[in-house]
């Protein structure tokens, strides 16, 4: 799968390698501001407060 | 679609085996890369959560100590720095009223905590205000200052760890708390592990619900154990003393306050 990604990106060697570099920091990017928060919810020690949870 | 790739068909025998070969890999790769991005979400919640707190809070205390600058807060009166004297009696303490939800209330500085332990504490106990701002007061509950239950909250793990060390307070130990009225010092007495449906520690004389407050308490709630969350551990202090903004911060916590407060 990456591999096929990989040679189906166009340009030199180099700038491939550039240019999956770059992907893989927005598929991080969008991991921290989307998917880890979404996550999040699904993990417990971050319940401190005493009666109900208000989430938002 | 990847299954159509043509790539890599030269080297297979026969078309059923290169298909299953195929599927296999992509299964696995998929399975490397679940496996990379529970890594990954371990290190953002037990790691960047606090890296963004921190810088969160560092921003709401600078922007506390503006306010407090423009309403002629602490300019260093200095107590001169000898044989700090016994605290003088201001009176009652002034209470103040409550800001709205996500408004700061002050700063709390906990030396058992470290010299640098100073949180914003900040209205309302919502997740928005816990997951950045850090101590979030319990809005039903009493000001700093106030007879009756002075309630907050803050997480023990990720997303700045605010009451990470709860469990180190030591009976004695105190714990300050600064308004734009002046500071709040508050002595230590123990601790407690409830369920978390106990919401009777909140109550104006805690877990006594029928007592009618003659102290000012601070309780602080986290969870307990450190990376569960099955229980709640409570930190009750009692209301030493106060002194107003004009009398100066404590001397014992003098330069940690310049500090606080002159980073901005």
């Amino acid at each position: 799968m990456y591999g096929w990604i990989f040679r189906h990106l166009p340009g030199p060697l180099w700038l491939r390698i550039v240019t999956s570099l770059v992907l893989l920091g927005g598929v991080l990017v969008l991991m921290v501001q989307f998917l880890f928060p979404w996550m999040s919810q699904f993990t417990q020690f971050t319940d401190s407060t005493i009666g109900l949870v208000t989430r938002q | 679609m990847v299954l159509l790739d043509k790539g890599t068909a030269s080297a297979v025998p026969a078309r059923g085996v290169g298909v299953l070969r195929k599927l296999i890999k992509i299964a696995g790769e998929l399975l490397i890369t679940v496996g990379v991005v529970l890594l990954l979400f371990v290190a953002w919640q037990l790691w960047w959560t606090n890296v963004e707190s921190d810088a969160k809070q560092s921003e709401t205390i600078r922007n506390f100590a503006q306010e407090l600058g423009g309403s002629g807060g602490p300019v260093a009166p200095a107590p001169p720095g000898e044989t700090p004297p016994a605290p003088a009696d201001y009176g009652p303490p002034k209470v103040a009223k409550a800001p709205g939800h996500g408004g700061t209330i002050g700063i709390m500085y906990i030396p058992r905590f470290g010299p640098d332990y100073t949180r914003p504490i900040v209205q309302g106990t919502s997740m928005d205000v816990l997951d950045t701002l850090g101590l979030g007061h319990y809005s039903n509950t009493a000001m700093p200052g106030a007879t009756g239950n002075f309630a907050v909250a803050g997480h023990r793990q990720t997303h700045g760890a605010v009451l990470d060390n709860i469990h180190t307070l030591v009976p004695g130990d105190k714990i300050y708390v600064q308004t734009k009225d002046g500071f709040y010092v508050y002595v230590f007495r123990n601790n407690q592990i409830v369920l978390p449906s106990a919401t009777d520690v909140l109550l104006p004389v805690p877990t006594q619900p029928a007592a009618r407050p003659t102290e000012a308490y601070l309780t602080m709630t986290s969870c307990n154990p450190r990376f569960g969350s099955q229980e709640r551990i409570i930190a009750y202090s009692l209301l030493d003393h106060w002194q107003p903004a004009s009398a100066g911060p404590p001397a014992e916590i003098a330069a940690q306050v310049a500090k606080a407060l002159g980073k901005g």
